[in-house]
Formats: C-alpha cells, sequence, structure tokens
C-alpha cells in the first residue's frame, strides 16, 4: 500500500486538470487532506469509537426519509394521522421509508448514548477537548428537541397525551410556567396549531441546528485531535515528517474500519425494520396506533426510552417543581463533566476503584432508570428510582472528590497496540 | 466488558412487551396471515359482520383482494354489498349521531385495531360475551366490561353464562372471580369451528392493521443476506489496509 496522499493528488490528464481549476477557486484538495486523506487518528481505536460515524450515518439516512416523509405527511390535526396512514398503505415504499425513520429515531439515541458513554469511559471531554465535548452536549439536547417535536407529528394518542406531559414540565417553573406553556403550545391544549409549529421547528429549524453543530463538532475534533483507548496525546511524539508516531491516516484506514461498523449495524437497523418495526411497542408504542383522542388518555402514559431514565427522575421526587428541577440537571450536569473531573488520568484503563466503582454505578442506575421510567409506578418501583436518583447524582456530585484522591496507574507515553 | 455488554443489551433487547391492556388473560390468538385461505374467508366474516358498523377507512378494497388473492369479479361478487367501487376505500354509511343514539358511542374504525390493541386482544374479546339480562345488549363481555357492543356473532356462538367463583376476603367483603364460560343455547357453529371463525377475522384484521408485513418479512431475508456479504467484505478490505499499521 503507498501513499495514501496520492489520492487526491492533481494528476494528469482531464480529471488533473478539472481538480487544479476548483483548487485555484476553492480549497477542494486543501480541506480532502486536512480533514480525511492526513488527518492522523491515533491507531489503537477500538470498538467504541465506531458510535461516531455511525452518528453521522443516522443523521444522514433520519434526513432523507424525513423529506420523503414530508413529501406526502401533512402537518393538520384532521389529516396527520390519516396521512401517516396513507404513508404507510398507498405511497410506493412508503412503509420502509417510515420504518427506517421511525427505527432511525430510536438507533440515534443509541448510537449517541454509546457515543457518550465512550467519552465517560476514555476520559474524552477532559483538557484540551472541552469545547468538542459541549458541542456534543448541545447535539445530545437540540437531539432530544428534535424527537420530542417529531413525536408529536403521526398525532397518534400517545403523541398527543406524551406531548401534553412533556409541555406541562414547563408550567412547573414559578410565575411564568403558565405563560409559557400557551406559548409554547400556542393554544391553550395541544392542538393543530402545536402540531403545525412543532412541524416546522422538526423539518426545518432543529435539523439546521443539528448540522451547524455537527460541523462545529467535527471541526473542534479535527482541530484537537481524537483522543483514544489510553488517553494519550498522540501530538506529543512525533516522527521527522511531522506526523504522529502513532496516528494513521483517518482514510483509508478508519474509513475501511468504519465500512465493518456500518455494516453490522445495517444489519441490526433491518433486522428491527424488517422484523419487528414496533420493537415491541418500544420504537413505535401501541396506543399511538389510536388517533388523538384529546378527551381519552391512554391506559399509561410514558415517553419513549429514550426519554425514561430523566422521566423516572421526574416521577422519583413528590414535588412536581422540585422534581422538574432535578430531571433538567441530570441532563445538564454532562455540560460541566470537564470541570467536575480533577483526575490526572484521562482513560479508565488508568483509573482508580473509585471512579471504576462510581461509573459502573452510573451506567447501571442510567439503564435502571430508563427501565423505570417505563413502568407503571409502583410503591417499590418508586423508592428504587429514588435510590438510583441518588447514585446517578453521586456520579456528577462526588466526582471532583472521588477523581482527585483515586490511585491512579501511570500512564504510557504512547499508546498499546498490537498488530492484527 | 462488563459495562459495554450491560448498556448493550439494556439498548438493543428490550426484555418484555408492553401488555396490550385490560386485565382479563388473553389467549393467544396465533394468526398467520401467510394463510391466504384464512384471510379469505376471514374478510368475507369482517364484511358480513363487522362492516355494518365498523369502517375499515384506510383499507382500499381492490388492493386488499390483491393481496388476499383475489380476482376483482371475486370481490365484486362476494365482498362488497353497498354499490361502492372496487378503488374506493372501506368506509361505512353510519351516521355519527344514529350511531351515539343506538350505542353511545361511535363503533370505532377497525383498520388498525389489531395494532393499537393486539390480535390476541381481538381474539379473546369476540369470544368472551357472556349473557347478563340486565344490561341493554343483554350482554357483557370479560375483556370489554360494560361494551356497548351487542354480541353480534350470537347466532354462530350460542349464547353462553358466566361462571364465577366467591370468595371473602380479609375484610370481609364478597369477591368473585370469572372461573369459565358454560355454553347455554349452543349455535350454528361448534365452539372449535366458532374459534376457527373468529381466528379466521383476527387474521384479515392483523393483515388490515399492516398490509405491508406481507412485503415486509420476505424482503428482509434478502436485504440482510446482502448486508451480511457486505459486511465480510468491508472486514477483509479493513485486513488488507491494517496490514501495515505496525
Amino acid at each position: 500500500m503507498s501513499s495514501t496522499s496520492q489520492t487526491a493528488k492533481a494528476g494528469n490528464g482531464r480529471l488533473g486538470a478539472l481538480t487544479a481549476w476548483i483548487d485555484e477557486r476553492f480549497p477542494m484538495t486543501a480541506l480532502w487532506k486536512s480533514q480525511v486523506a492526513e488527518y492522523y487518528a491515533p491507531k489503537n481505536m477500538n470498538f467504541w469509537y465506531y458510535f461516531g460515524s455511525l452518528a453521522l450515518l443516522v443523521m444522514v439516512i433520519q434526513i432523507i426519509t424525513g423529506i420523503f416523509l414530508t413529501m406526502n405527511y401533512k402537518p393538520s390535526a384532521t389529516e396527520a394521522f390519516s396521512s401517516v396512514e396513507y404513508i404507510m398503505r398507498e405511497v410506493e415504499w412508503g412503509w420502509l421509508i417510515r420504518y427506517m425513520h421511525s427505527t432511525g429515531a430510536s438507533a440515534f439515541f443509541i448510537v449517541v448514548y454509546l457515543h457518550m458513554f465512550r467519552a465517560l469511559l476514555y476520559g474524552s471531554y477532559q483538557k484540551p477537548r472541552e469545547l468538542l465535548w459541549i458541542f456534543g452536549m448541545l447535539i445530545y439536547f437540540v437531539l432530544m428537541a428534535e424527537a420530542f417535536f417529531g413525536y408529536l407529528l403521526p398525532w397518534g394518542n400517545m403523541s398527543y397525551w406524551g406531548a401534553q406531559v412533556i409541555v406541562s414540565l414547563f408550567g412547573a417553573i414559578p410565575v411564568v410556567g403558565d405563560s409559557l406553556m400557551e406559548w409554547i403550545r400556542g393554544d391553550f391544549f395541544i392542538s393543530d396549531v402545536t402540531l403545525n409549529r412543532f412541524f416546522a421547528l422538526h423539518v426545518v429549524a432543529i435539523p439546521l441546528a443539528l448540522v451547524f453543530l455537527v460541523i462545529a463538532h467535527l471541526m473542534a475534533l479535527h482541530e484537537v485531535g481524537s483522543n483514544n483507548p489510553d488517553g494519550v496525546e498522540i501530538k506529543k511524539v512525533k516522527g521527522p515528517d511531522g506526523i504522529p508516531l502513532d496516528g494513521i491516516a483517518f482514510h483509508p484506514y478508519y474509513t475501511v474500519k468504519d465500512l465493518i461498523g456500518v455494516g453490522v449495524f445495517l444489519i441490526l437497523f433491518s433486522l428491527v425494520i424488517f422484523f419487528a418495526p414496533t420493537m415491541g411497542g418500544y420504537f413505535l408504542e401501541y396506543a399511538n396506533f389510536e388517533p388523538a383522542n384529546p378527551l381519552q388518555t391512554p391506559p399509561h402514559i410514558a415517553p419513549v426510552w429514550y426519554f425514561t431514565p430523566f422521566y423516572a427522575i421526574l416521577r422519583a421526587v413528590p414535588s412536581k417543581p422540585l422534581g422538574a428541577a432535578l430531571m433538567g440537571l441530570a441532563v445538564m450536569l454532562f455540560v460541566f463533566l470537564p470541570w467536575l473531573d480533577r483526575g490526572k488520568v484521562k482513560s479508565i484503563r488508568y483509573r482508580g476503584p473509585l471512579f471504576k466503582f462510581f461509573l459502573i454505578s452510573f451506567a447501571i442506575s442510567f439503564v435502571a432508570l430508563g427501565y423505570l421510567g417505563l413502568q407503571a409506578p409502583t410503591a417499590l418501583f418508586t423508592n428504587l428510582a429514588r435510590l438510583f436518583t441518588v447514585v446517578y447524582f453521586a456520579f456528577f456530585l462526588l466526582m471532583p472528590w472521588y477523581s482527585s484522591v483515586d490511585k491512579t496507574k501511570p500512564v504510557p507515553t504512547r499508546v498499546t497496540y498490537h498488530a492484527h | 466488558m462488563r459495562i459495554k455488554l450491560l448498556v448493550l443489551v439494556a439498548a438493543l433487547a428490550p426484555a418484555a412487551s408492553f401488555a396490550a391492556g385490560g386485565g382479563a388473560h388473553l389467549d393467544p390468538a396465533n394468526v398467520d396471515i401467510g394463510n391466504r385461505a384464512a384471510l379469505q374467508r376471514g374478510a368475507a366474516n369482517f364484511v358480513n359482520y363487522c362492516l355494518g358498523c365498523h369502517s375499515a377507512q384506510y383499507v382500499r378494497y381492490n388492493r386488499m383482494a390483491a393481496d388476499i388473492g383475489i380476482t376483482e369479479q371475486q370481490l365484486i361478487d362476494n365482498l362488497m354489498f353497498t354499490g361502492q367501487r372496487p378503488h374506493d376505500l372501506m368506509k361505512i354509511g353510519i351516521n355519527r349521531d344514529d350511531a351515539l343514539r343506538w350505542f353511545g358511542v361511535v363503533p370505532p374504525d377497525l383498520s388498525l385495531i389489531a395494532r393499537s390493541r393486539g390480535a390476541d386482544y381481538v381474539y379473546t374479546f369476540l369470544r368472551s360475551y357472556y349473557a347478563e339480562p340486565g344490561r341493554p345488549t343483554g350482554v357483557n363481555n370479560l375483556v370489554l366490561p360494560g361494551t356497548a357492543m351487542p354480541h353480534v356473532l350470537w347466532e354462530l356462538q350460542g349464547t353462553q353464562d358466566a361462571v364465577w367463583e366467591g370468595h371473602v376476603d380479609a375484610q370481609g367483603n364478597a369477591q368473585k372471580h370469572f372461573k369459565e364460560f358454560q355454553l347455554a343455547t349452543p349455535g350454528k357453529l361448534t365452539p372449535e369451528q366458532f374459534d376457527g371463525f373468529v381466528r379466521d377475522t383476527v387474521t384479515f384484521l392483523e393483515y388490515i392493521a399492516e398490509p405491508a408485513q406481507l412485503k415486509r418479512r420476505a424482503l428482509g431475508f434478502p436485504v440482510i443476506a446482502f448486508l451480511v456479504f457486505f459486511t465480510l467484505l468491508a472486514y477483509a478490505l479493513k485486513k488488507e489496509f491494517w496490514k501495515d499499521v505496525k
């Protein structure tokens, strides 16, 4: 395998001439080189590093399927539900596009949660990647808004009551709560007006913000360089050519490697789409196959699974304003991780037992809260949710303490890598 | 490693499915929408016994006919009684106000009932009517107590009584539990035939709830076969490129 930067080099012939013509007017080759062919990533990136490129893939799937859905969907309270059924039954391949979009919503959160957990494992939010992390968290917040607005659009009964419950959270804010709820809905209840504005936000405003934030996230990443499972800065050890000794060109090495991730992801994605599109009521809720009915709630209202860890925290607190505040805090605390973490090492490989204990407890409590948020509340479940809420917050709030007193192992100067 | 597994399992394999609603025990419908004969019998049952009051407003007659394997002429001769055209949707002429006056509710559209409630729910519901003389319809239903829907299939099933067991609880209140149904007057069909009749009908309802499922599963296999091939290729490509990473 010869040098990889040749791909973009202006060769001879017409194509070379065209490349040169463009390069004099737009930095095409320069961008390709700096961002892809000569972007050096650590050679020891493992399984956990697939989820960034997969998140990008899912975003593209969502945008493309979303465009096609928009061609046949009608954002009106009288027509929305029927238009979705029209897509499912009468539009050529409409069912496939719709299932890709509905499965894509859950897949987006799965890959983003795994991507975020990777950052916790290897300290990817630590200096100098604080802004990279913050852009990532903004992407996550925007994604939550996108999912929330999108969930109303099918205008099923769970869409309706789910939106009702989430909008009513803003009513918990003192003084301005009620007016804020009216402002969000544009009406005194969830109505045609609400559906119209949620549609506008879901298909234009939020996706635009999402795309810009993803670009900012990637720019920040390519400025500071990728972290790796050892948490070693590969830029500290460079060869005579100025290339990090432990770095390899993103293209072709990681483009071909990510292709495997894409393949495995698409297999799992297709298994859901073709064999279990509702995923037993978790990806598409059964109550949402009944049209919105303002006079009758579904038997049991629960948000879709990706919101349930936070929903469980909300329900665990007896006071609604305090619960809403804690729920907001549970989401926001991630942003402060770069400053809560006083650890001298980045990667879990060199952290001490305290950090490992708190991280594992956090992962368990996140999953447990997600499960509890899906269930109807019982006394036992509420108490469990309270316990896990405490564990959840302990991970963040005690971090300045346990991360600084923890016994860490010495970090090597080079990454650990065994050629396969 | 353990954390990785935990997160993956939690994210990809939800443990249990949601209950379809209602407190009663549901019998498994065991429908097979690949069974064309059952679909065709179910379609006939549906237009004869359900479509008078319930619409299936998202279902188009001729698309349904094509999917269940009958010709347009067979459709017109056997399944269409009200002067509609084959490309019409399965809507009905019942007047909202009349429906409210007769039943107290507008009979719900059945296009998606097997998806929103589940096939087992509908299967059990249709077989769980029992005589209760005090009620306006003369019957009640174990799955949906107090339902406004009369026992439309009584001629076929006959009438059955519910047998209750009683006990006195710790607070001294009498409690009753359902024990079993007893056939009071036999209908035109034997109990086995009647279960088959309901199963066929539910098979049809399951199909109209998601017509795409006939195609969906069949398409899944070649798609996944291709993706497995693609992934193996990608793996070989990666191995080849990464040979020079030391």
